[in-house]
Formats: structure tokens, sequence, C-alpha cells
């Protein structure tokens, strides 16, 4: 026996031992319990991100008002993180049962499916059903929320409805003799008439990837029809192919031309917001989330006044129409099973009855809850619940039915969009190919 | 003293708690990722059993391919500059400034001692392309070049991330050369010196060799460091533009916590431990001729 095999033979069970002691560490990972009974948790937790203050408001306003006897039975406790890493941490305390009552749900909906999946949700259809309080929620909201989630039930709560589309600086636009643009070819001449006049015609947060690729979405959902991406989710067609690639394209071209500006790609969320504003550029495609900063005479200097809101323009030739609103519900809140009791349902109850009131009287925000009276609500906020009540139908977002992988991959690489250095052909493959995982 | 520690109960009371806290911390996650890498999904969905699965996409993946290249390129081209400037550095400190180089040492080092953020921020405004003009691109107008959008092209942004890096590291690499060039003894210099031995020659033949396990020590921890680096690419640039400036440290992140495989991000993470291993072992073995000759 030589040296080398004599070697082998004495780390052979070594090998074997660390083999096996690593199969068995890893079936060591916690199993979710997922049994509520009795009263539950004795307080009410709640979890999500220091972002959306808004939540954190409202459900505090209710605790000392319209709650306040569920408060008095289940103390109202809320933890806000940063969501910059929203999802890994939602993973992690889910993979440890330890995520709160009510918490902000995932951001990608594929995540949020794997809750549901796992049985981490409470079903609202069945809870808000045997409450008595089903009619809260509005069917639209119930529809834009099931349909994200690609359930028949639903899972989250629409305590935000966003709609998504161009705001646009009015003086800038009829300084330079330009009307609303109403088809994709009007907008581009738009942006080439405000670019001649040293006007930046678009003003977009390429950093965060998706008010560009947002863009792309949209561009699909007017040409191809609003079940164009579905087509995708559902493997009958493929981003690579060239009526897709043609959408990407058609976004890269405005990049390539400097519409959206210098190192468009470099441009974050905050810096975006603060350039429209002021006046640093003419089209802003945002959701109407936006309507707190529009709102806010310290922040926007052009004035509420002065911004105008402009549905995804038609394509033309396409077979999609500019009246289906992008739309989403922002981040919607879950309820989740693990210590969910009575406690925890009397809340439920509480805040489906009255967040919509309290949301819009205290901070003009429009939910997908029934609102009882009328409140006296901004301009431009008027402006969103009159497109949100005479819209047909609404159609989600580019990355909506995609996976992680793909979402990530998306918004990483828009940025290259904008700012001219990645063809449509070269992003859509990216994407694809990270959807194919 | 042979007596202790020819007591197996000495050694074992003396090595004992360190050993416990290493292997607890060091040894048993090691073999608990290695248990993963050979499983498929998650704490919420469960795992299954992928046997060599996730090997194989490892080497198909072209984004892990590009983030292993990129690590690679990284770790080499700024251990390079690192211990060279380091190095030189410590030359001068030691040769050149003497006993007058602790305000230059001080001020060399301070980048080290400042949190990785504000380092990023600092660069990030430094070469700013829009919607201000950072300082770096300023200059460039002033010379008559245009602007450059440092961070959201791939080469710019690379060198970019190097320079800081660069900036950040370098004063600490001086200290630790500078620690083993002042323990050279003063006569051997002397002597050289006495046998003509001067400037590039002094340093070849008797600096250079007489430092050379420091110098390996170095090279060792920063090759180490700079595959592993995470927080300042994170802070500068998040990976991007695009994918262009991820690392495999990034790519095992977001491949475990953003996009839920976990057997696929430690098979990226035992990857990256391979490469941190086989690069010290070649170190190791490139220069222990030269050791048993010095």
């Amino acid at each position: 026996m030589n040296t080398s095999t004599r070697r082998l033979r004495r780390f052979a069970p070594v090998v074997a031992l660390i083999g096996v002691g690593a199969l068995a560490l890893t079936a060591c990972a916690p199993e979710a319990d997922n049994t509520g009974s009795g009263t539950g948790s004795a307080d009410f937790t709640y979890f999500g991100q220091t972002q959306s203050s808004t939540i954190i408001g409202v459900l505090e306003s209710l605790s000392k008002d319209q709650c306040s006897a569920e408060n008095e039975a289940a103390p109202l406790k809320v933890d806000a993180v940063d969501g910059a890493t929203w999802d890994q941490q939602l993973q992690l305390l889910a993979g440890q049962n330890a995520l709160s009552n009510l918490s902000m749900g995932a951001g990608t909906p594929e995540l949020m499916k794997q809750f549901i999946d796992a049985g981490q949700v409470v079903d609202l259809t069945t809870e808000l059903d045997s409450l008595g309080v089903s009619d809260n929620v509005l069917p639209s909201a119930t529809s834009l929320i099931q349909r994200l989630y690609g359930e028949d039930r639903l899972y989250a709560m629409p305590n935000e409805i966003n709609i998504e589309g161009f705001w646009y600086n009015k003086q800038l636009l009829s300084d330079n003799g330009i009307v609303p643009p109403t088809t994709w070819g009007d907008l581009v001449e738009a942006a080439a008439t405000l670019k001649a006049a040293g006007v930046q015609p678009f003003v977009a947060a390429g950093q965060a990837g998706w008010p560009v690729s947002r863009l792309v979405g949209n561009y699909i959902l007017r040409d191809l029809g609003p079940d164009a991406l579905q087509a995708v989710a559902d493997g009958d067609a493929s981003l690579t192919d060239p009526e897709y690639v043609a959408a990407a394209d058609a976004v890269a071209q405005l990049g390539k031309a400097g519409y959206f500006g210098d190192a468009a790609g470099t441009i974050d969320y905050n810096i975006a917001m603060n350039q429209f504003l002021t006046g640093g550029g003419a089209f802003f495609y945002m959701g109407s989330w936006a309507l707190a900063n529009f709102n806010n005479e310290e922040e926007n200097k052009i004035g509420a006044d002065n911004i105008g809101f402009l549905p995804f323009p038609d394509v033309e030739g396409g077979t999609g129409s500019s009246d289906q609103v992008p739309a989403n519900a922002g981040i919607p809140l879950m309820f989740t099973t693990a210590n969910y009791g009575t406690n925890q349902s009397a809340w439920l109850k509480c805040v489906a009855e009255n967040y919509g009131d309290q949301a819009l009287n205290e901070f003009g925000l429009i939910t997908g809850f029934k609102v009882s009276g009328d409140a006296d609500v901004p301009a431009l906020t008027q402006v969103v619940q009159d497109v949100l009540a005479n819209a047909p139908s609404s159609v989600l977002w580019f990355e909506a039915r995609f996976s992680a992988e793909g979402t990530t991959v998306s918004q990483t690489n828009a940025g290259g969009l904008a700012n001219g250095s990645l063809s449509g052909a070269e992003f859509m493959k990216l994407v694809q190919d990270a959807n194919n995982g | 003293m042979e007596r202790v520690l020819g007591d197996k109960r000495a050694i074992l009371i003396l090595l004992g708690p360190a050993l416990f806290v290493y292997t607890a911390v060091m040894l048993v996650p090691i073999i608990w990722s290695t248990g993963y890498t050979f499983t498929d999904g998650n704490l919420i969905k469960g795992f299954t059993f992928a046997g060599f699965d996730n090997y194989i996409k490892f080497f198909r993946d072209p984004t892990a391919i590009d983030s292993l290249w990129f690590t690679v390129r990284y770790a080499v081209i700024l251990t390079i500059l690192q211990v060279g400037v380091g190095y030189l550095l410590a030359v001068l400190y030691t040769f050149a400034l003497r006993r007058g180089s602790a305000l230059i040492r001080t001020i060399v080092f301070f980048p080290t001692v400042l949190p990785t953020v504000a380092v990023a921020l600092l660069f990030r405004r430094f070469f700013e392309a829009a919607p201000t003009t950072g300082p770096v691109n300023s200059l460039f107008e002033f010379l008559g070049l245009s602007s450059v959008d440092w961070l959201g092209q791939p080469g710019p942004s690379f060198w970019v991330i190097i320079l800081m890096d660069l900036w950040r590291s370098m004063g600490f690499y001086a200290v630790l050369l500078y620690a083993g060039l002042v323990d050279i003894p003063e006569d051997i210099i002397e002597s050289a010196r006495i046998d003509g031995a001067s400037g590039w020659k002094l340093i070849r033949t008797i600096v250079l060799p007489l430092s050379l396990p420091v110098l390996l020590s170095s090279i060792i921890f920063s090759i180490n460091g700079t595959l592993k680096v995470f927080d300042t690419i994170v802070a500068l640039t998040n990976g991007g533009p695009g994918a262009a400036t991820t690392p495999l440290t990034l790519y095992m992140f977001r491949t475990s916590f953003n996009y839920g495989e976990y057997g696929y991000g430690s098979t990226v993470a035992l990857m990256l431990t391979a490469l941190s291993f086989l690069a010290t072992l070649f170190i190791f073995r490139s220069t222990r001729r030269d050791l048993t000759k010095g």
C-alpha cells in the first residue's frame, strides 16, 4: 500500500463524518408552526419599512381612537427597519417562524407566494367573511392583489392603491409649445423638442432601475396588449422575441438620444424626485405614492398646480390602450398565521373597518378600503381618485410576474437603457436568462 | 515549560476554550453550509436533496463566472497595488523620513479608520457626473475634456473601486510592512553600505530578502481580504452597473437572500473558500524556495 493510499484511508472516515454531519445539520432547519388558536399573542406586533411611515402613523392613530378597545386587549407594538434589504429580513424571520402579527408583505410577489404556500399568511377571504367585514375591501383592490399573487383568495390588505404614469411639468411643456402627448410617437417628438430647447425631457432614477424598466413593460402592454407579460410568465412568449425586444429598444433609443440626462444610470430615487420638483426635467414616470412629495410645499418648488398627470401613452398600431392604467397596491400588509388568535382577528376587523378613512383623512392616501365620508383632498389626489374610478381595467408592472432573480437583474440593468450603454436585445436577454434561472 | 506542554490536561485547558469557540463559530457553520450545497430550497419552502446540481450550475452560470473573474481581477490588481504602494511607503518611512515619519504615517493611515460607507459616499460625490458635477469631472471640464460617467460604466467604475480601496488600505499595509523593515538590524544595512550597496541594489539584495516573511504575510492577508470584498463595493456601486462590479461575495448574498436559493448561495460561498485556500497555497508554494535560500 503506497503513502497516498494510506493517507486517503486515514482521511476517508473524517470526510465521511463531515459529510454526514453536514447533511444532518442541514436537516435541522426549523419548520414553521402555523397553528393559530386561542387569543393569540398578548401584543399586536407590526413590522414594516421605515420608508413607509404612513402605515405606522395610521395604525398608531387607530390604536388611540377607533381601535382603542383592541389596543387594550393586545397593545400595538411597532417595529420598522430600512427597506433596502426588506425581502432578506422577511425571509430570515419567516425561516425562524418569527414574523410579526401584521407585516408589510414581501416586495417580490414570488416570495410572497412562498409565504402563502408555506401557510404563513392568513387567508383574508375566509377571515374577513367570518368577521363580516369583507365588504370593506373594494372589489377592484381585491382583484388587483389576487392577480398580483396569482391566487383566487385574498392574502394581503390593500392599504395603498397606486396608479403609475407620467407626471409632467405644465410650465415646461407650455413654454415649448407642447401639448401632453397621447401616443408614444408624440412623446418622443416632445422629448426631441425639449432637448433641443435645452430642457431635460425625462427625469428617472436609473440607479433604482424600476422607473426605467416600467417604461419597457408599459410599452409592451400598450403594443402587444394587456396579457403580453402574462404570456411570458406562462412560457408562451419570451422577452427575447422581436416584438418584446422592440419595446426595450424604444426605451434604449431614448437613452441613446440623451433624453434621460447625463449619467442617468447613477441617479437615485431621491435625487430624481428632487430634480423633478425643482424643475430639472419635463416628464417623470412615477407612482401616485409620490403625491406625498408633490403635495409637500417645502419639497415641491414647481408647485402642485404646475404638475399634470399623463397616462402611459398608446403605441401606434398597438392592441393595448392608455385607459388600462398601470396599478399596484404598493407593498400590501399581511396578517401572519403564527400566534394568530382572537386578539389579532379583532385588530383585523378594526383595521378593515377604519384604515381607509383614517389614511385618507390624515395623510391624503388612497387605499383599497371603502371610505365612508367625503374627505377634503388636494387637487392632485383627486386626479388620481378620478383616474382610478374611471379606468375600465388595470395592468400590472413589468416585473410583477418575474422571479426574484429576474426582478433584480431587470432593475439593476435598466439604468443601462437610460444611459444608452445597453441595447434592447441585450437587456431582454439578461432578464429572460435570469427568469429561466 | 516542557513539563507543562507535555501534560495533556494542561494542553486541553490552554487550547480547549479557543478550540471550542473556533469550532462553534467557524467549523460548524462551514460544515453546515457545505451540507446546504447539496440541497435546493430555503427555510420557507424547505429543502430537497439536489446532489451535485448546484456545482454543475455554478460552472454553467455566466453571472457566476463573470463574478469569479471580477473577483480574481480585483484581488490580483488591488493586492499588487496595496502591498506594492504600502511597501514603497514603508521604505520611505524607514530610509528617507526616518524619525520624522510619524506625522506622514498618521496621515496616510487615517483613511483606514474611516467608516466604509462614509468613504464610499465621499468617492461617489468625488466622481459624480450628474445632476451636479463632482471635482474630478470639474477638473476634466476645466482641462477641456468631456465629463465621464465614472460609476455608470463598467470600466471606469472598476478603477474607481480600485482607487478607493487603495486609498483606504495602503496606509495599513505601509504600517504593517514598516514594522517588518524596522526589525532589520541596522548593522547589516550599514555593512552592506560599506560594501558599496546603495539605493535599489541595497533594497533588492538586503532589505527585500530580510523583509520577505512580513511581505509574504501581507500578500496573503491582502489576497484573502480582497477576494472576500463586500462592503466597499456594496456601498459604492452595489455591484453595478448591471452586474459589472459584482464580486462572488455579493453574488452569494443575492443568491441566498434575494433569490432564496440557500443551496446555490452556499455553493458560491464554498467556491470562494476554495479560491482563498488555493490562492494562499499558491503564494506559500511559490515563495518557499526563496525563504529557504534566505
